[in-house]
């Protein structure tokens, strides 16, 4: 039975790990090799980084960070923040990605996602989603924000979802910015509207803070996989730690088997 | 020498690192005289099927890849690197493939399922296999083991002995990996599937083929 994703999201800043609260406030959480290879050892399913400088000097040093990581953990990795284009998309492939994720850019230039998805496939093309709830004449809407959510969009989640899906993206990272870093859970209503909308994986975001919030995003929320970035960086709870709770649940998750001396060599 | 094919699709690196990790050096080439070489080939990729065998033809590496697998040295298909040993893929109009075994490539489809409604595609992420036979390639592995899928279409072959491996997805038990003699073939990645993965690897590394000289 294919299992629920745990996937630990790695703010990186100047080639270092950060983690902010509402976008604000960044806080150094650590190396970003070391960081890598403590979340294998944990049992991550997969990483993401998300390069948060996104100047000139930073996205070499994502490059370098990117290449490191790739030597020592063999998992699948994501790399976001500030890609732009179909050739910004070759490089972080060619250097140890196996998915892109695109945000801002998908959205000045929708057919960005379709022409890096006919070169390099679907399955490494995701469509990230910073979004908001926003009241506006007594009404609620969904919108979708972009850089790095400091600027509102026109545009519509569930419908931009939709697009993305049919723009040729293979996955969707929903980041719900009204609970990001609150640590007071996933928006367990907007995580499953976009999850029952469009037939890629949906990675849920934003809000994680305890055990009970992954659970209930991955059943309540619908979604494919939980990311999060803060309960892991200050250690508040292991990535062993959250699947033994939902093993606990009859959620599916992979569990990493005990084997002695596998995968030593080198 | 281990010789990685590199037709211009696919991770190449994230395989030839994982080979490296296990202290097997490993060469990415289109050099039809490496691969003629080598001791060990491995096929990988992700993409399209069409574009894959375009690309093939294109370098004249079909005829070194047939012939490596014939001279009975150990070889490994990855992903669309299993799909291309069967004979033909419905993937964007019909296309033929390498044709090692007979059987063709199928999307998942799972519209007239009730039990598949609301499964996402492509089917990504972890999933458990069954063994079907003593593939050397699960050598030592514990008897529940998760490896990294992502893909859109699985094999269906003709001949059930090839099957070393199946996956459940909703309704669907399709073939996860195939072997037969001197050919292994996964599905899903090893290059990906940590300490897993990496002992798969580890086993294609050790595996001496029968006559092999």
């Amino acid at each position: 039975m294919l299992a629920k994703r745990i996937i630990p999201c790695l703010d990186v800043d100047k080639g270092r790990v950060v983690k902010g609260v509402k976008f604000f406030d960044h806080r150094d959480a650590g190396d970003v090799g070391e960081c890598a290879v403590r979340y294998d050892a944990q049992g991550a399913d997969e990483l993401v980084f998300y390069d948060i400088t996104a100047s000139h000097e930073g996205r070499d040093l994502m490059v370098d960070v990117l290449r490191e990581a790739a030597e020592r953990v063999f998992m699948p990795l994501t790399v976001g923040g500030g890609i732009r284009s179909v050739e910004d998309c070759r490089v972080m492939l060619s250097n140890g990605a196996d998915k892109v994720s695109i945000n801002t850019a998908a959205v000045k230039d929708p057919q960005l996602i379709r022409r890096a998805a006919i070169r390099f496939g679907s399955q490494c093309m995701v469509l990230a989603i910073d979004a908001k709830r926003v009241q506006l004449n007594g009404k609620e809407y969904w919108k979708v924000y972009i850089n790095g959510g400091r600027k509102a969009t026109e545009l519509d989640v569930v419908s931009w979802a939709k697009l993305g899906q049919d723009n040729g993206a293979g996955e969707i990272v929903l980041n719900v910015m009204n609970a990001d870093g609150t640590r007071a859970g996933y928006d367990l209503e907007m995580t499953r509207r976009v999850c029952e909308e469009v037939d890629i994986p949906v990675v849920a975001s934003g809000g994680a803070g305890n055990l009970e919030h992954m659970a209930k995003v991955l059943t309540e929320g619908k979604a494919d996989a939980a990311l999060a970035a803060s309960i892991f960086h200050f250690g508040t709870y292991s990535i062993a730690q959250v699947k033994e709770f939902l093993r606990a649940k009859g959620i599916p998750v992979r569990m990493e088997p005990q084997m002695a001396g596998a995968g030593q060599g080198g | 020498m281990l010789a990685i094919v590199d037709y211009g699709m696919g991770n190449l690196r994230s395989v030839a690192k994982a080979f490296e990790h296990l202290a097997c050096p490993a060469r990415i080439t289109r050099s039809t005289g490496d691969i003629e070489r080598a001791d060990r080939l491995v096929l990988p990729g992700v993409g399209a099927f069409g574009d894959a065998m375009s690309a093939l033809n294109s370098y004249g590496l079909v005829e070194p890849i047939l012939s490596f697998i014939n001279s009975g040295k150990p070889f490994l298909g990855i992903c669309l690197g299993l799909q291309l040993l069967f004979e033909l893929s419905n993937e964007d109009g019909q296309h033929q493939g390498l044709g090692v075994w007979p059987g063709c490539c199928i999307r998942f489809d799972f519209a007239d399922h009730r039990q598949g409604r609301g499964l996402k595609i492509p089917h990504m992420g972890w999933n458990t296999i069954t063994r079907q036979n003593q593939c050397p390639l699960f050598s030592d592995l514990p008897e529940v083991c998760y490896v990294y899928f992502v893909h859109s279409y699985y094999v269906a072959p003709e001949q059930q002995d090839v099957c070393a491996a199946l996956t459940e997805y909703g309704p669907l038990s399709f073939t996860s990996a195939a072997w037969k003699g001197n050919v292994f073939a996964t599905q899903f990645h090893p290059e990906k599937s940590q300490r897993i993965g990496l002992k798969m690897l580890q086993n294609f590394i050790d595996f001496q083929a029968l006559g092999s000289v």
